[in-house]
């Protein structure tokens, strides 16, 4: 297993401080407030929250754009951190969310492309623009030689993301970081977007982390889901089996409160949960779920932060609900599982 | 209050047409829109960004911008046709008091410096629904309970609410003067998941107490279907097909709605997901035929020439598939 891991992270910590006046400390946000998990080879996987959940710093913690509070983060064996992140950032991609706000409106696709290839050492004009032409093609800028002079504005939504996706691939990551690369565009547009995604992770063996709100997207595209509550990963699962058998109650109230198309949706009113997620200021003692939760335990979840179970293989919970008998100061009533099926 | 028996037409555009003016020519945003909308029955028109749908819901309430180069056609309230009034006679007897509109991204819309309570009984005291402060003042706690704002908010800055709230009190200042219809463009669109949610609840809740009509102008298709009695689809600036909820979510019937259909993303069916070839026409310069026909797996011939809504039983198509 080892061996196919290509991204490791471990106990990740990305707070940001608050001052007052510039030198009084206020608080601290905890963002990110440790994360673990590991990345395979060629396996994309989903992180999925709501805003404010740390989604989002996350991302940009891996990219190098956040220094680590706490944690390490080890890319094919070698840690990442210290001064020198060039060899880093040159086998990670980045997909932006707004892709006119992500691309340098003076610059035209060409120069836009060519920059990281100049930035990384690559001398030869004439395989510059070979490898510019290769990036285009593999996004499907077709015909080449009608976008290489083209600035973003003179490009419709759908084509400036995929002046991103090609920028993002043209130095052959090994990784590509997507924060949200659809949710700016339209539903015909964004198909388009995730396929082309998919198939480039498929003919490179790329490894993607998709970060997203929009559970539904995800199963056209990824293996894994981490969902993310107040700076942890609160579940993670294959696909399918998040998606059919959900565990932890807030990715259940989640699930519940996506709708597919279909006009009986008109006739019921949906289950949320009361009040909103907490403040990273001050996050709740025990499980930061507990205040909003239909199932916490009195006495239990207020009290302890519960740590990740393994209720089926492949599927891990921070939930109490899942503790195995016999785990100290749990009683078995409160462990016992019910709602959630296991297959 | 006017009012009228549930599944009376309340509101009827006819020809409706909005176009603006740019450098390259008259923009034909809106193009000869006809659509019924009836009383107690909630209608959502869904299309992509582009096609005309929010520049349509500030034609029915004459909020338009200065770079007008057309505005014509008939909009039948209740029977009466509102075109023709004067400006200040509309902004007086309908705007706001039995039309009302829900702008995208209201929740960033509100007056920073004034406590939202404060913002929700303007409506009031500007069209004289209130005499008093006091009378207004109870009249806003009653409409926030109805949307689920705790009471104590009235006090309140829009700063110190989440973006749920904020949505929430937008809605709030549309209901307080309790109109016929109210248009919602995008009201859950930059809102998370579980707030979304809530926000549509309040809005059903809305709809089934207090019996008001909505209008949702919307691109989330799977969102839409939350409220929808009836639906439409605009493409292009031209309504492409209408028809009731049950039948369009199931079986849409222009080619277009069903590509757009099979576009969405589900989580509990296991489908195909399938982009639309090509890109919507320019409204500068539209196609002669059919607007959809340069991207139809279905075109033939007779798509040169431009479709009318054709009736095919209850539902109305701009198809030739349905000549």
């Amino acid at each position: 297993m080892a061996a196919d891991v290509l991204l490791s992270v471990r106990n990740l910590h990305t707070w940001f401080e608050l001052r007052r006046w510039g030198f009084l400390r206020a608080g601290v946000v905890r963002a990110v407030d440790g994360v673990t998990f590991e990345l395979r080879r060629g396996e994309a996987v989903a992180v999925v929250g709501e805003s404010g959940c740390g989604k989002s710093t996350l991302a940009r913690t891996l990219l190098g754009l956040h220094p680590p509070t706490r944690g390490e983060i080890v890319f094919d064996g070698r840690p990442v951190g210290g001064a020198d992140l060039r060899w880093y950032r040159s086998r990670v991609g980045y997909v932006q969310q707004d892709p006119y706000g992500a691309l340098p409106p003076f610059m035209t696709a060409r120069r836009i492309l060519e920059e990281p290839l100049v930035v990384n050492g690559v001398t030869s004009p004439r395989e510059r623009l070979e490898r510019v032409r290769a990036a285009l093609e593999d996004v499907g800028l077709t015909p080449v030689d009608d976008f290489l002079p083209r600035y973003p504005h003179m490009l419709s939504g759908g084509q400036q993301q995929r002046l991103v996706v090609a920028r993002a691939v043209i130095l052959r990551p090994d990784l590509i970081v997507a924060d949200e690369p659809v949710s700016m565009l339209d539903a015909s547009v964004r198909v388009e977007i995730l396929y082309l995604l998919r198939a480039l992770q498929d003919r490179y063996r790329l490894s993607v982390l998709y970060i997203t709100h929009d559970l539904s997207t995800v199963r056209y595209f990824c293996e894994r889901v981490m969902v993310m509550y107040a700076g942890r990963i609160v579940e993670e699962a294959p696909v399918g089996q998040l998606i059919r058998f959900p565990r932890h109650p807030y990715t259940q109230a989640l699930l519940a409160a996506i709708p597919d198309p279909d006009p009986d949706n008109a006739a019921r009113f949906r289950d949320v949960p009361p009040g909103e997620p907490p403040s990273l200021l001050a996050p709740p003692p025990g499980c930061r779920f507990h205040p909003r939760c239909p199932r916490a335990v009195p006495g239990l979840c207020e009290v302890r932060d519960p740590p990740a179970f393994e209720p089926s293989p492949g599927q891990r919970v921070a939930c109490w609900l899942y503790a195995p008998t016999g785990v100290e100061g749990v009683s078995p009533a409160a462990a016992r599982t019910d709602g959630a099926r296991s297959d | 209050m006017p009012g009228g028996p549930s599944g009376h037409p309340l509101l009827r555009l006819e020809d409706l047409r909005l176009y603006f003016r740019t450098l390259r020519g008259p923009v034909q945003a809106v193009d000869g829109v006809d659509l019924t909308v009836r009383r107690g029955r909630s209608m959502v028109i869904v299309g992509e960004s582009g096609c005309g749908k929010s520049s349509l819901a500030r034609a029915i309430l004459r909020l338009l911008p200065r770079n007008v180069h057309t505005y014509s056609g008939r909009v039948w309230l209740d029977g009466e046709d509102v075109m023709q009034m004067p400006e200040e006679r509309f902004r007086r007897e309908i705007r706001w008091v039995r039309l009302a509109l829900v702008p995208q991204a209201a929740m960033n819309a509100l007056n920073p410096v004034l406590p939202v309570g404060d913002q929700v009984a303007e409506p009031l005291l500007v069209h004289g629904r209130a005499r008093t402060a006091a009378e207004a003042r109870r009249m806003v706690a009653d409409v926030f309970r109805q949307v689920g704002v705790p009471r104590d908010f009235v006090d309140r800055y829009p700063f110190e609410l989440s973006g749920g709230m904020r949505q929430r009190v937008a809605l709030a200042m549309a209901l307080v003067t309790v109109p016929d219809l109210i248009i919602l463009d995008e009201p859950t669109s930059a809102l998370d998941v579980l707030t979304q949610a809530a926000v549509l609840n309040v809005l059903k809740a809305v709809k089934k107490e207090m019996g008001v009509t909505f209008l949702l102008v919307t691109h989330d298709i799977a969102t839409s279907s939350e409220l929808a009695d009836d639906a439409a689809v605009m493409y292009a600036g031209q309504v492409v097909e209408v028809s009731t909820a049950g039948q369009f979510y199931r079986e849409p019937l222009h080619p277009y709605s069903r590509a757009l259909m099979a576009s969405v993303p589900t989580l509990r069916q296991d489908k195909a997901l399938a982009a639309i070839p090509g890109r919507p026409p320019s409204l500068v310069r539209p196609p002669a035929g059919c607007r959809f026909a340069d991207r139809c797996p279905a075109r033939f011939a007779r798509c040169s020439q431009e479709p009318p809504l054709l009736q095919v039983g209850d539902r109305r198509v701009r198809c030739w598939l349905y000549a």
